[in-house]
C-alpha cells in the first residue's frame, strides 16, 4: 500500500509544483494567446495533481485529503523532480530576484512533457486501475503540452539571434536537472516491481529521441551533463521549493480550520 | 468581465460628435432605418464615422478592462487556499483573457488593429474599467469580485447582447454566459467561507465593505450627468440607462446579501414601498473620477504591469515572426 502512496505522491508533487510555477505567468504572458495556453497547461497539471492526491488520500485513509497533502506537508516531504521547482529564470540563489524568462518556461515544459508522454502512456497499464485511468487522461494532456512547448522551442531556436541565445541558455541551465529522471528512487523501484509504476530508465531512449529531434530542428546544441545529480524526488530539494511552498501554503496554513 | 457601462472619452479624444452633414445622406438614411428597425450592422456595412469611433472606443475599453482585470484576481492564484479553488481561479482569469481576445477581434472588424489598441492602453490614452484600480487584499476579495463586480458587469452586459453592432453583440452572448458562471462561483465561494471560522466571516464582510460602493459606481454617473448616453441609446449601443441598471443591481443584490449573512455598508439602504425599489445612499463621485483620471490606489501598478508584460514579451513575438518568415522562405525555395 505504501509503495503505491509514495509513488502517487511523487507524481502528484510533480504536477502541483509545475502547475504552480506555470500559473505565475497568468496575466503576464508575452502575448495574450500564450497567457491562455500557459493557463491551460497549469490547469491540466493542477487537475492531475488533484486526482493523484485524492487517490493517495483514499489509500492512506484516516483524515487524509488532497488539500492536506498539498498544503500541509513541508518541502522535505515533497517528492517532485528538482527541475520543476526552479523559478522561470537562469541559475540564481533562492532569494535572488529576477525577471521571468519565457525560454526557461518553454524549455522546462518541453523536457518534462517529453518524459511524461512516455511515462503516462506506460502507466495506462498500471496494476492500480485508478492510476491507469488518471494516466489515460493525463497522456492526452501531456501530448498537448509537448506539442505546445516543442513548437515554441523550435521557434525560439530557429527564430532570432536573441531567442536562439535565450533558448540555448535555458537548455544549458536545465538539461543537467533531467539526469534526475533516470536515477531510480526507492519509491519508483518498489512501484515498478509491484506493477503500479514504471522503471523510468526504460523510457530514456524514447525521451532522447524526442529531445534530439526537437533540438536538431531548433538548431540547439545538447550539452553534456556531468557532476551533481539532483535528488528532489528523494526529498532533497533546491533552495527554491521552500519559497514556492511558503507562498502556496500560506493562506491555508494561516487558517488551518478554515473551509474553502 | 467588465465594460464600463458608460463611455469615457479616451485621453485627448473628444466625445464622438455626430456630424451628419459630412456623411452621404442616402447612406445615412439607410443606416438610420436599419437602427430604427432594430437591425444589426455588420463589418461590411456602411456606417457613420462617429458610430465606428464610438464602437472602437467602447469595445477596446472593454477588451482592455478584461486584460487589466486579470491582474487583481491573478494576485491570489499562487495563494489560493485549496487546489479546487486554485483551479477555479485560474480558469476564471483565463476566461477573462479569452474575453479580451474576442473583444479585440470584434474591434478589429472596425478597422483598428490589436497593436493600435494596445498602444492606446500602454500609452495611457485609452481607458479601462476603473474597478480594477483597487487592490485585492484578502482571499475573500476573489469571491466578492465574482459576486458583486461580475454581478454588476452582467447587468451592464446583458443589454449589449442586443447591441446594434453584430460582432460585439455576438461576442457578448458568450461573455455573458461565462460571467454568469463566474458570479455564481464567486457567490458559492463566499457561502462556503461564511460557514467557516469567525476570521473567515470577518474576511468576507471586510471585502464586501471595500467593494460595495465601487461596484455601484461601475454603472457610471447619474443619468443627468451622462451626456453620451443619449447618443449611445439612439444608436442601439446602449439600451438601459446608468441609473436604471444601478437600481436593478441593488434590488437583485440585497436579498443575496441577506442569504449570505453579510451587511451592505450603506445606512440609507432600505426598501421603498412607493417606488417598489430599494433606496440607497450617495456615491462618492469625486473618488470615482479621481480613479478614472489615473489617481486611484493601483492605477500605476496595473498599467505598468501590462506595459512590462508587453515589453518583456517583445522578443517572443519577434521570434515567432522571424520563424514564420523563415518557414515561408523555405517553402518558396522548395517550390521553386
Amino acid at each position: 500500500m505504501s509503495t503505491a502512496i509514495d509513488y502517487l505522491l511523487h507524481l502528484a508533487d510533480n504536477a502541483v509544483v509545475l502547475g504552480q510555477r506555470d500559473a505565475e505567468w497568468c496575466g503576464h504572458g508575452p502575448i495574450l494567446e500564450e497567457d491562455l495556453a500557459l493557463a491551460n497547461v497549469s490547469l491540466d497539471l493542477i487537475g492531475q495533481a488533484r486526482l493523484l492526491y485524492q487517490r493517495a488520500a483514499t489509500l492512506m485513509g484516516g483524515d487524509a485529503t488532497e488539500d492536506k497533502l498539498a498544503y500541509f506537508r513541508d518541502a522535505a516531504d515533497f517528492r517532485n523532480y528538482t527541475l520543476l521547482e526552479l523559478p522561470h529564470h537562469g541559475p540564481l540563489v533562492g532569494y535572488a530576484a529576477s525577471d521571468r524568462d519565457y525560454a526557461t518556461t518553454i524549455v522546462r515544459n518541453f523536457l518534462y512533457s517529453a518524459l511524461m508522454v512516455h511515462l503516462w502512456d506506460a502507466l495506462t497499464r498500471s496494476s492500480d486501475s485508478e492510476l491507469a485511468a488518471i494516466a489515460a487522461k493525463s497522456v492526452k494532456e501531456a501530448t498537448y503540452h509537448l506539442h505546445h512547448s516543442r513548437d515554441w522551442l523550435v521557434r525560439f531556436g530557429d527564430g532570432t539571434d536573441e531567442s536562439h541565445a535565450r533558448a540555448q541558455a535555458a537548455v544549458d541551465h536545465l538539461m543537467p536537472y533531467t539526469e534526475e529522471f533516470w536515477a531510480s528512487s526507492p519509491a519508483e523501484t518498489a512501484a515498478a516491481e509491484a506493477g503500479v509504476g514504471v522503471d523510468v530508465r526504460t523510457l530514456r531512449a524514447g525521451w532522447d529521441a524526442l529531445v534530439n529531434d526537437a533540438f536538431a530542428e531548433a538548431t540547439l546544441t545538447r550539452p553534456a551533463c556531468r557532476g551533481y545529480v539532483t535528488q528532489g524526488k528523494l526529498g532533497l530539494h533546491s533552495e527554491h521549493l521552500s519559497f514556492l511552498l511558503g507562498e502556496m501554503q500560506s493562506l491555508a496554513r494561516a487558517h488551518p480550520n478554515g473551509c474553502w | 468581465m467588465y465594460t464600463q457601462s458608460f463611455n469615457v472619452p479616451d485621453k485627448g479624444q473628444k466625445t464622438a460628435a455626430v456630424t451628419p452633414s459630412l456623411e452621404d445622406p442616402e447612406l445615412m438614411a439607410r443606416f438610420d432605418a436599419r437602427i430604427d428597425a432594430d437591425g444589426r450592422i455588420e463589418p461590411q456595412d456602411w456606417m457613420p464615422e462617429a458610430y465606428r469611433k464610438t464602437l472602437v472606443r467602447q469595445i477596446s475599453q472593454h477588451a482592455h478592462s478584461e486584460i487589466v482585470g486579470m491582474l487583481p484576481e491573478g494576485n491570489w492564484i499562487s495563494r489560493a487556499p485549496s487546489l479546487k479553488r486554485k483551479a477555479i481561479l485560474i480558469a476564471k482569469v483565463q476566461d477573462e483573457g479569452g474575453h479580451g481576445l474576442y473583444l479585440y477581434s470584434a474591434a478589429e472588424t472596425l478597422g483598428t488593429s490589436r497593436d493600435q489598441m494596445l498602444d492606446g492602453l500602454h500609452s495611457g490614452r485609452a481607458k479601462y474599467s476603473s474597478i480594477f484600480n483597487y487592490p485585492t487584499l484578502t482571499w475573500a476579495d476573489v469571491g466578492v469580485i465574482g459576486w458583486l463586480v461580475d454581478g454588476a458587469a452582467i447587468m451592464n452586459q446583458i443589454p449589449l447582447c442586443r447591441c446594434s453592432y453584430g460582432p460585439y453583440a455576438r461576442a457578448m452572448v458568450r461573455v455573458c454566459k461565462e460571467e454568469s458562471f463566474h458570479q455564481r462561483q464567486g457567490y458559492e465561494a463566499l457561502l462556503v467561507m461564511m460557514k467557516g471560522t469567525d476570521e473567515q466571516k470577518a474576511m468576507v464582510q471586510d471585502a464586501v465593505n471595500r467593494w460595495w460602493w465601487k461596484c455601484l459606481a461601475m454603472f457610471g454617473p447619474p443619468d443627468a450627468d451622462s451626456p453620451n448616453s443619449a447618443q449611445g441609446m439612439r444608436w442601439g449601443i446602449k439600451r438601459i440607462s446608468n441609473d436604471d441598471l444601478r437600481q436593478k443591481f441593488v434590488d437583485a443584490t440585497v436579498p443575496q446579501a441577506k442569504v449570505l449573512g453579510v451587511t451592505l455598508p450603506d445606512p440609507d439602504l432600505k426598501w421603498n414601498e412607493a417606488r417598489q425599489h430599494h433606496d440607497y445612499g450617495q456615491i462618492d463621485w469625486q473618488e470615482f473620477w479621481d480613479t478614472v483620471d489615473g489617481n486611484g490606489p493601483c492605477n500605476k501598478e496595473r498599467l505598468s504591469t501590462r506595459v512590462k508584460a508587453h515589453n518583456d514579451g517583445q522578443w517572443v513575438r519577434d521570434a515567432a515572426q522571424a520563424y514564420a518568415r523563415k518557414q515561408k522562405e523555405r517553402a518558396i525555395k522548395e517550390a521553386a
